[in-house]
C-alpha cells in the first residue's frame, strides 16, 4: 500500500473536489483505477471491456482544461463505469449478448453525453445479465461476474458488474439500469449505494431497452452524497425521450443534512415482510431501530398488492421485451447466423444462436402473454394489477416521506444456486419490482452485514420526483452508521 | 351477374406532407441513394426512441375533418409485431384500438344523387423500408429511406358495390386530400397506395361472403381492372360450385389478372400492445378548432359555388373541381374573362385533352390560365373565329406565346370590314350562280355552302357572322 | 377469448408456435426444458386472478404525460456509410438479405 491513499478508493465527490482544487489529476485517478482493474478483474470479471487508451486520453484532455483554468464540469476527472447497455459513440455495446457482438454504437446515449459534458471519464463497460434479464449477472455471454465480498457468490444483477466494480474500488462511480431492481439489488449484494430514479427522471435515449415502461438508469455510489451528485448530472428532461418528464432538477446535494424529527417513515405490516432471511430481517429491524433512535416518526403502511408484484412484473416486462428484442435479427447490425438459406432461417437461427437461455425464456413468455387469445388473461390483467400496485404506493406515500423496506429478502447467493430454477430467482426480486411497476424512486444503502460478512441492503422508497426525500433519509442513516465505509478484503489473496 | 352483389372495401395509405419523418427528424424527400435518409431512430438501432412529429398529427386531423370523421379526444400508438426485413424494429408503430379518427364518410357526387361511402377509420402509422430484389444475383436489398415516413391509413366500410364505385371513390378521396393539402397523393411516388377487400354475396342477402384481399395495384385504372377481374373470378368460382378462399392476391398488370401470393402466409398474430415509448395524444377542442378554421373550401362546396357563381352545369363544375389545381387554374383564368361557359369548354375539352396526350399535370400546363382567358376574349370580340382559335390554341401550346401575339404574327385577325367582305361575296356569288339562286329561292342549306366558299377565299379570316349577314342581305334583297 | 386456465399452451406444439412467432428456433431439449419452466411460471401467474383489480383501468403509462411532440424540422442526413458499416452483410448501399420471394 502506497503512503498516500490511492485515488480509486475515494468517493466521487471527494475525488472531484481534489481534482478541482489541483490536489490530484484526472490522469492519476484513471491510472489508479486501471491498475486496480488489472489487479482484481481476473477474479471479479466485473468489466467486459476496458477502454484504457480512450480513458487516459480523455483524462489528459481534462487535466489540460483544468490547467488552462477552465471548468470541465462537476465530475471533472472522475472515472466512471457504465453497464454494457449504455450507447457510447465509437464504442462496442453488446448487452453481454452474442447477438450484439461487434456492434459499435454510432451515437451517444443522453446519459453518456451528460456524463461526458460533466467531465466524467468513461473507463469501460461492465458485466451484466444479457439484455438486463437476470438477478445475478450469471446470464452473461461474457461469463459471470463475482461478488467482491465472497468470490463464490453472485454480485446480484442485472447491473452486477457495475456494483462489483464499485465495491472493489475498480472505479469511483458506476451506472446501471433498474427495470425490476437491477441497480438496487446488486447495490445491496455488494454493499454500495444505488438509486433508481422516478420513471421519467432520467432519459432512456441510448440505453438498450429491456422493458420500456419500467427501465430507468441509476447511479451507484460509495456514499449518499455521490448518489446526489451523480443524479444531478444525469437527470432532466430530454427531447429525444417522449417519456422523460419536463420536471426541473433540484440540487440534490442540498438535502444531505436533514432534521431527523422531520422525517416520517412508512413501515409495511409484518405480513408484507414475511419470508425474509433471518439475518436480513435482523439487519432490517436494526435499521428501523436506528431511525427510531434518531427521532424519526413511523407510520404503518399497507402494501398488500406486493403479493402480485412478481407475477405482474414478469408479464409486463417480458411482453415489452419480446417486442423490444425483435429488432435483433442479424440484418442491420450485430451477429448473423452463418450460411442461412432463406429469410426464416436468417431470423430463427440468428436469434437462436445469438440469445442466451434466459433471454429466450423471457422473449417466449412475453410473446405468449401477448398472443391471440391470451392478451386479456395475462397482459390486460397485469396492467390492471399495475394500477392496483400504483394506487397502493400512492396511498402509502401520501402519509410519509419514505417507505422503508429491505432491498432483497436474502443476501448474495452462491453462483449456480438458482440458475436452474428461474421462478425462485424471480421471487428474490419481490421487494424491488413493485417500485418499478409503481414508477416511484427508491434507493438502496448498506445497513449491515450477515454473520458471514455479506452486506445487507436497506431500501427507501419515495413519491414520484421526491428523490430529495430519498437523499434526506439515506444521508441521515449513513451519518449515524459506518457500514458504508467497510471495504471487501479483496487484496488479501 | 345480377344474382350476386359485389361488396368492396378499400384501404388507402397516403403519405402525409411533412418535411421530416413521423418519429425522427430525417427528411422525407423522394428518390435518392438507398439508405441516404436514415438515422439511428428509423434504423431501429438499439436504445433509440421515437418522438412524434406534431405536424403529422395536425395533417391527420385536417384529413379526418375533410373526411367527416369523428376526431378521437384520446389516441394512442400501438406496436404491431411481426418480422419482416423491411421493418427496422420488427414491429410497426400504428394506431390500433385508439385511432386518431373514426366513423367518417365520403360523398361521390352523381347527378342522380350522391353516393355515400362510409369510413371506418383514419389513423396514423409509420411506413416501412423498401425491399429491392436482385433476382439474378440471388439476394434482396433493404433500403430504409421510407422507414418511418408518416402515413394516414383510411379504411372504408364495405360500402362500394362495383369496381366503378371504387374508381370514383379513389378519385374523390384523392381530390379531397389534395385540396386540404395533406398529401400529394402521387401513386407513382408511392404517396397513395390502395389495397382492396372483395367479396360477393347473393343479391338480397345481408351476410358477407368470403373475401379476398387484392394488393399490388399501382394506378386507379389498375384498381378498377383488378377488381373487375376479381369479381368475375369469384362469380365463376361460385357458379361452378367452388368456394372462395380467404387469401391475399396480387394483381399482375400485364395479364390484368390476380394471383394468390406465393409466400407462405401464417395466421396473423400481431400481438398489438400500447407502445410504452409514446405517450397518448389528447386533442382538445381548441386545437381541433384551430385546424378546422384553417381548412380550405372542400370540393363539394366548391362545385356548388362554381355552378352558382360561374353559371356552369353540374358536369362542368364537377370536372373543374375534381382536382384542386384544375379548379385554381379555372378561377385564375375566370378573373380575366367574362364568358365562363366558353372558358370552361376550352379548359375541360381542349386543354385537358392536350395535357392528357402528353401526360402533363395541370400544374405544368404549357398554357398559363391568363392566355386561355385572352383567347376566349379574342373570340368573343370577333377578332378571331372559333375555327381559327383552335389553330391558335395549338400554337399556344407549342410556342408558349399569348394568343394575341400569335394572331398578330401570323395575320390571323378576322376580316370584319364590310366593304372588303362585300367584294368577296360578290366574287363568290358570281362564281357559283347555282347555289346563289337556290338560296334566293328559299333553300337555306345553300347558305352554308356560300359562307364556306367565302371563308375559304379569305383563308378562314372572314368574320362568319358578318359574311352570313351580307349574303342574306344581298340575295334576299 | 380463450380461458387461459383451461389451456395447456406450452406443451411441445404450444412452445413451438410461440417460438415461431418470436422467430427463435429451439432444439428439442430446449423445447422440453423451456416448456416445463414456462408452464411453471404461468402456473404462478394464476395468482393474479384473485387480485382485486377487476374494476381498475389498465395502466400502460405510469406518467400522466400527453401530446409530447417535436416540430417538423428535418435534419441533414449524416450519410449511409456509418450505418451500413454495422451490417453483418451489405451490398453497395443496401442491407443484404437472402432473396425474398413475394411475387405470384
Ligand atoms: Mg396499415
Ligand atoms: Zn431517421
Amino acid at each position: 500500500m502506497p503512503a498516500f491513499q490511492a485515488l480509486n478508493r475515494l468517493s466521487a465527490h471527494e475525488l472531484a473536489a481534489r481534482i478541482a482544487a489541483g490536489r490530484a489529476t484526472a490522469t492519476a485517478a484513471v491510472r489508479d483505477c486501471l491498475e486496480r482493474i488489472e489487479k482484481t478483474d481476473r477474479r471479479l470479471n466485473a468489466f467486459v471491456r476496458v477502454d484504457r487508451e480512450e480513458a487516459l486520453e480523455e483524462a489528459g484532455r481534462i487535466d489540460r482544461e483544468l490547467a488552462a483554468g477552465r471548468n470541465p464540469g462537476p465530475l471533472a476527472g472522475v472515472p466512471v463505469a457504465l453497464k454494457d447497455l449504455f450507447c457510447v459513440k465509437g464504442r462496442e455495446v453488446t448487452c453481454c449478448s452474442r447477438i450484439l457482438e461487434g456492434f459499435i454504437s454510432p451515437y451517444d446515449a443522453t446519459v453518456a453525453r451528460k456524463l461526458k459534458d460533466a467531465g466524467a471519464v468513461i473507463l469501460g463497460s461492465t458485466n451484466m445479465d444479457e439484455f438486463a434479464m437476470g438477478s445475478s449477472t450469471e446470464n452473461s455471454a461474457r461469463g459471470p461476474a463475482r461478488n467482491p465480498w465472497d468470490l463464490e457468490r453472485v454480485p446480484g444483477g442485472s447491473s452486477g458488474g457495475s456494483a462489483a466494480a464499485l465495491a472493489a474500488d475498480q472505479t469511483v462511480a458506476a451506472f446501471g439500469t433498474d427495470t425490476g431492481g437491477s441497480v438496487r439489488q446488486p447495490a445491496a449484494f455488494c454493499g454500495v449505494a444505488g438509486l433508481k430514479p422516478t420513471y421519467g427522471r432520467v432519459s432512456r435515449y441510448g440505453l438498450v431497452a429491456y422493458a420500456s415502461s419500467l427501465d430507468q438508469a441509476g447511479p451507484f455510489g460509495k456514499d449518499v452524497e455521490d448518489l446526489a451528485l451523480l443524479l444531478e448530472v444525469i437527470a432532466g428532461h430530454d427531447p429525444r425521450d417522449a417519456t422523460s418528464a419536463p420536471e426541473p432538477v433540484p440540487r440534490y446535494r442540498d438535502f444531505l443534512q436533514a432534521d431527523p424529527a422531520s422525517l416520517t417513515l412508512g413501515l409495511p405490516s409484518r405480513d408484507t415482510l414475511k419470508g425474509m432471511d433471518r439475518e436480513v430481517a435482523a439487519a432490517f429491524r436494526a435499521a428501523v431501530d436506528t431511525y427510531a433512535a434518531l427521532g424519526a416518526k413511523f407510520v404503518e403502511v399497507e402494501l398488500s398488492s406486493l403479493e402480485y408484484a412478481v407475477a405482474c412484473y414478469y408479464i409486463v416486462s417480458t411482453a415489452e421485451a419480446s417486442s423490444n428484442l425483435a429488432r435483433f435479427d442479424g440484418i442491420r447490425y450485430g451477429r448473423r447466423a452463418p450460411g442461412v438459406a432463406d429469410l426464416l432461417e436468417l431470423f430463427e437461427k440468428s436469434r437462436a444462436e445469438g440469445f442466451g437461455e434466459e433471454v429466450k425464456r423471457r422473449v417466449l413468455l412475453g410473446t405468449y402473454v401477448l398472443s391471440a387469445g391470451y392478451y386479456e388473461a395475462y397482459y390486460g390483467r397485469a396492467l390492471r394489477i399495475r394500477r392496483l400496485i400504483k394506487n397502493d404506493f400512492d396511498s402509502a406515500l401520501a402519509g410519509c416521506d419514505c417507505v422503508i423496506l429491505p432491498t432483497a429478502p436474502i443476501p448474495a447467493f452462491r453462483l449456480g444456486e438458482k440458475i436452474d430454477d428461474p421462478l425462485q430467482m424471480y421471487l428474490t426480486d419481490l421487494f424491488t419490482i413493485s417500485i418499478n411497476l409503481a414508477g416511484v424512486p427508491a434507493v438502496s444503502i448498506n445497513c449491515g452485514f450477515t454473520g458471514g460478512g455479506l452486506p445487507v441492503g436497506l431500501q427507501l422508497v419515495a413519491a414520484p420526483f421526491r428523490e430529495d426525500n430519498l437523499i434526506r433519509a439515506a444521508a441521515l442513516f449513513e451519518g449515524a452508521t459506518a457500514h458504508h465505509l467497510k471495504k471487501p478484503a479483496l487484496d488479501d489473496r | 351477374m345480377s344474382e350476386f352483389e359485389t361488396v368492396i372495401g378499400l384501404e388507402v395509405h397516403v403519405q402525409l406532407k411533412t418535411r421530416s419523418k413521423l418519429f425522427c427528424d430525417c427528411p422525407v424527400d423522394w428518390g435518392g441513394e438507398p439508405n441516404s435518409r436514415v438515422c439511428p431512430v428509423c434504423l431501429g438501432l438499439p436504445g433509440t426512441l421515437p418522438v412524434l412529429n406534431r405536424k403529422s398529427v395536425e395533417l391527420g386531423v385536417r384529413a379526418a375533418l375533410a373526411l367527416n370523421c369523428r376526431i378521437a379526444p384520446f389516441s394512442q400508438f400501438h406496436r404491431k409485431n411481426y418480422f419482416y426485413p423491411d421493418m427496422a424494429k420488427n414491429y410497426q408503430v400504428s394506431q390500433y384500438d385508439l385511432p386518431l379518427s373514426a366513423d367518417g364518410f365520403v360523398e361521390i357526387p352523381r347527378e342522380e344523387g350522391s353516393l355515400r361511402v362510409g369510413l371506418a377509420r383514419a389513423h396514423l402509422e409509420e411506413d416501412t423500408g423498401k425491399l429491392v430484389h436482385f433476382a439474378a444475383e440471388g439476394f434482396s436489398g433493404v433500403d430504409f429511406n421510407r422507414s418511418g415516413v408518416p402515413l394516414l391509413e383510411i379504411v372504408t366500410r364495405p360500402d362500394l358495390r362495383s369496381p366503378e364505385d371504387a374508381y370514383d371513390y379513389l378519385k374523390v378521396l384523392r381530390n379531397l386530400l389534395r385540396t386540404v393539402e395533406v398529401s400529394d397523393c402521387d401513386m407513382e411516388k408511392g404517396s397513395f397506395r390502395c389495397d382492396a377487400n372483395v367479396s360477393l354475396r347473393l343479391s338480397g342477402s345481408e351476410k358477407l361472403g368470403v373475401k379476398t384481399e387484392v394488393k399490388n395495384m399501382n394506378s386507379f385504372r389498375a384498381v378498377e381492372r383488378a377488381l373487375s377481374y376479381e369479381v368475375s373470378r369469384q362469380a365463376e368460382l361460385i357458379r361452378s360450385g367452388g368456394a372462395v378462399v380467404q387469401e391475399t392476391r396480387l394483381y399482375d398488370a400485364a395479364s390484368q389478372k390476380t394471383f394468390p401470393m406465393r409466400s407462405k402466409e401464417e395466421a396473423h398474430d400481431y400481438r398489438y400492445f400500447p407502445d410504452p415509448d409514446l405517450v397518448p395524444t389528447e386533442l382538445d377542442r381548441v386545437w381541433i378548432e384551430e385546424i378546422s378554421a384553417a381548412l380550405p373550401e372542400l370540393p363539394s362546396a366548391k362545385a356548388g359555388r362554381f355552378q352558382r357563381d360561374y353559371e356552369l352545369g353540374f358536369y362542368d363544375a364537377g370536372v373543374l373541381t375534381s382536382d384542386p389545381a384544375l379548379a385554381e387554374y379555372f378561377e385564375t383564368a375566370a378573373r380575366a374573362c367574362a364568358n365562363f361557359k366558353t372558358l370552361s369548354n376550352w379548359i375541360t375539352v381542349e386543354l385537358m385533352a392536350r395535357l392528357k396526350e402528353s401526360d402533363t399535370p395541370i400544374e405544368s400546363s404549357p398554357v398559363p390560365p391568363e392566355h386561355v382567358s385572352e383567347l376566349v376574349g379574342l373570340i368573343d370580340r370577333g377578332v378571331i373565329s372559333g375555327k381559327i382559335a383552335k389553330s391558335v390554341f395549338a400554337l399556344m401550346c407549342d410556342e408558349r406565346k399569348p394568343p394575341s401575339e400569335i394572331v398578330r404574327e401570323r395575320g390571323l385577325v378576322q376580316i370584319s370590314d364590310e366593304s372588303e367582305l362585300e367584294k368577296v361575296v360578290e366574287k363568290v356569288i358570281g362564281e357559283h350562280p347555282g347555289p346563289a339562286e337556290d338560296f334566293a329561292s328559299g333553300k337555306e342549306k345553300a347558305l352554308g355552302f356560300l359562307v364556306g366558299r367565302v371563308m375559304k377565299e379569305t383563308r378562314g379570316q372572314a368574320n362568319p357572322r358578318l359574311v352570313n349577314e351580307i349574303i342574306r342581305r344581298r340575295l334576299s334583297g | 377469448m380463450k380461458d387461459a386456465s383451461k389451456n395447456q399452451p406450452l406443451d411441445p406444439s404450444g412452445i413451438e408456435h410461440v417460438a415461431g412467432l418470436a422467430r427463435i428456433r429451439l432444439t428439442r431439449e430446449e423445447k422440453e426444458k423451456l416448456g416445463a419452466q414456462l408452464s411453471d411460471i404461468l402456473g404462478y401467474m394464476e395468482k393474479l386472478k384473485s387480485a382485486p383489480a377487476d374494476d381498475l383501468e389498465q395502466l400502460s403509462h405510469i406518467l400522466p404525460l400527453k401530446n409530447v411532440t417535436r416540430p417538423d424540422e428535418p435534419s441533414s442526413p449524416a450519410g449511409s456509410e456509418q450505418y451500413l458499416r454495422l451490417a453483418p452483410e451489405r451490398e453497395g448501399g443496401f442491407f443484404k438479405v437472402p432473396p425474398v420471394i413475394e411475387e405470384t
